[in-house]
């Protein structure tokens, strides 16, 4: 379940206008969108059936763009949770955590920085975020990989492409840090 | 670096204000919720725990204001439990920005709600509350575990620690783990208020027990008392209020001393 409203006031301390929807229009004329997490990956991509055409078509036009947890899993074209097509802006897929670590992933775990980018302007190397989540995205494309995150194995935390952005992490449930992100997310809308 | 062990500032809501009256003779208002959420917030709490202990009609209405201003004053996790019965109860809580919710009484009156609960909202959003209480009887069937005191099995209550339900603790926990509880809050009925120390033995009894974090309650009264509950306890956090709520021990204290003391903390 992705805290919807939590994720509104956080893009509102960072100086962003959010609209919650899925109208055509709407998100059309918006300057960026975000995808939280919210539910499975089943019925997640079942909600983005009517718009996923025009969220591919906008990413491909250079449109800011951030995945949050189940978000950036949607990135990816398929989960091993099953349920449907995601958005296949990246390749790779979905997998679970290993069953020897306590699932969910629920708690604080640090970031390790392996590529920087403006996204993480400010983020320190081993800063603390926190995280809710029984699966992360193995993208194919190594270079995209940001930050990695270790619990019972080493995946993927932040991926960063171009304008798209994805975060496994929920950045406005991360205290400071996190607002540091979405402001720099902010700050990729502005310019 | 492992998953951070998490210190959880606890506040007792009653018609929108903090109260917490537990052994302390010199009551002061312990203040506004949203005021000392985002103190706690400011100081490094790794997230918060609402109660709401308010019993009227107006509830629902005074429960979606405070969980709406406290989301939108903090950016960590929070928790809201107090007479959640049902999906809709959880619904206004977690569409006004809570993270997850806290169920007791329902669940053991109805554990089906467990199942519920976590197929609408998700695994992760589900707290089991257990509010237990030694026994020293015997009783063939219980879970024991041997303690300082002798042999003791732990028995849960209901209603606020009004109701003992005669149900084991420990199996309780197996028990809703299955049906898809995300986490355990165990508080220790013994220990709650003493400020002598979480009850340990409960705490690693459960957390050996199911496959999903625990939060060790009801007792804390010094910094070593969390650092009980993470060692032998092997909780994966640790909660309480009164420490907390009078600047006894403030969180940056605490964290820092389980810090120097080899505890993975945020910092």
């Amino acid at each position: 379940m992705g805290n919807l409203l939590s994720l509104k006031f956080a893009f509102q301390k960072v100086g962003l206008k959010p609209e919650v929807g899925l109208d055509r229009s709407q998100i059309k004329n918006a300057d960026a969108i975000a995808i939280p997490g919210v539910g499975s990956f089943q019925t997640a991509t079942k909600k983005l059936d009517q718009v996923r055409d025009l969220i591919i078509d906008l990413a491909g036009g250079g449109i800011p763009v951030i995945g949050i947890c189940l978000g950036m899993q949607l990135f990816f074209p398929e989960s091993e949770e099953g349920g449907g097509q995601g958005l296949g802006l990246f390749k790779g897929k979905n997998v679970r955590l290993p069953n020897y670590v306590k699932v969910p992933h629920m708690g604080w775990n640090s970031l390790k920085i392996i590529k920087q980018n403006k996204i993480l302007e400010g983020v320190n190397d081993g800063s603390y975020v926190y995280f809710v989540h029984s699966l992360f995205p193995e993208p194919t494309e190594r270079n995209i990989v940001c930050t990695e995150t270790n619990y019972g194995k080493t995946f993927a935390s932040t991926i960063a492409k171009k304008n798209v952005y994805g975060t496994q992490f929920h950045p406005e449930k991360s205290g400071d840090i996190g607002l540091k992100i979405l402001r720099n997310f902010a700050q990729i809308v502005a310019r | 670096m492992p998953l951070a062990k998490r210190v959880i500032p606890c506040l007792d809501v009653n018609h929108g204000k903090v109260v917490k009256g537990i052994n302390f003779v010199n009551l002061r208002d312990a203040g506004h919720p949203v005021d000392l959420a985002k103190r706690y917030s400011d100081e490094g709490a790794d997230e918060l725990v609402f109660l709401d202990i308010t019993a009227s009609s107006e509830k629902r209405e005074i429960l979606r204001e405070t969980v709406k201003s406290v989301a939108k004053a903090i950016s960590i996790p929070f928790t809201v439990g107090g007479g959640i019965n049902n999906v809709s109860d959880a619904r206004l809580v977690l569409c006004n920005g809570a993270d997850k919710v806290s169920v007791n009484t329902a669940a053991v009156r109805d554990p089906s709600i467990i199942t519920e609960l976590a197929e609408v909202f998700g695994q992760q959003c589900v707290v089991i509350a257990i509010d237990a209480k030694r026994r020293k009887e015997d009783r063939p069937d219980a879970i024991t575990v041997e303690t300082p005191e002798g042999k003791v099995w732990f028995e849960v209550y209901t209603y606020g620690g009004r109701n003992p339900t005669g149900i084991d603790a420990i199996r309780w926990a197996i028990q809703a783990a299955g049906l898809g509880a995300g986490e355990f809050l165990v508080t220790s009925m013994d220990k709650d208020g003493t400020e002598d120390g979480f009850d340990l033995e409960l705490t690693r009894k459960v957390s050996e027990s199911v496959n999903v974090p625990v939060i060790a309650s009801g007792g804390a009264g010094i910094p070593e008392h969390f650092l009980e509950a993470f060692t032998f306890g092997k909780a994966d956090a640790a909660l309480a209020a009164s420490v907390f709520h009078y600047s006894k021990y403030p969180v940056p204290i605490v964290k820092e001393y389980l810090r120097k003391k080899g505890v993975i903390i945020r910092p």
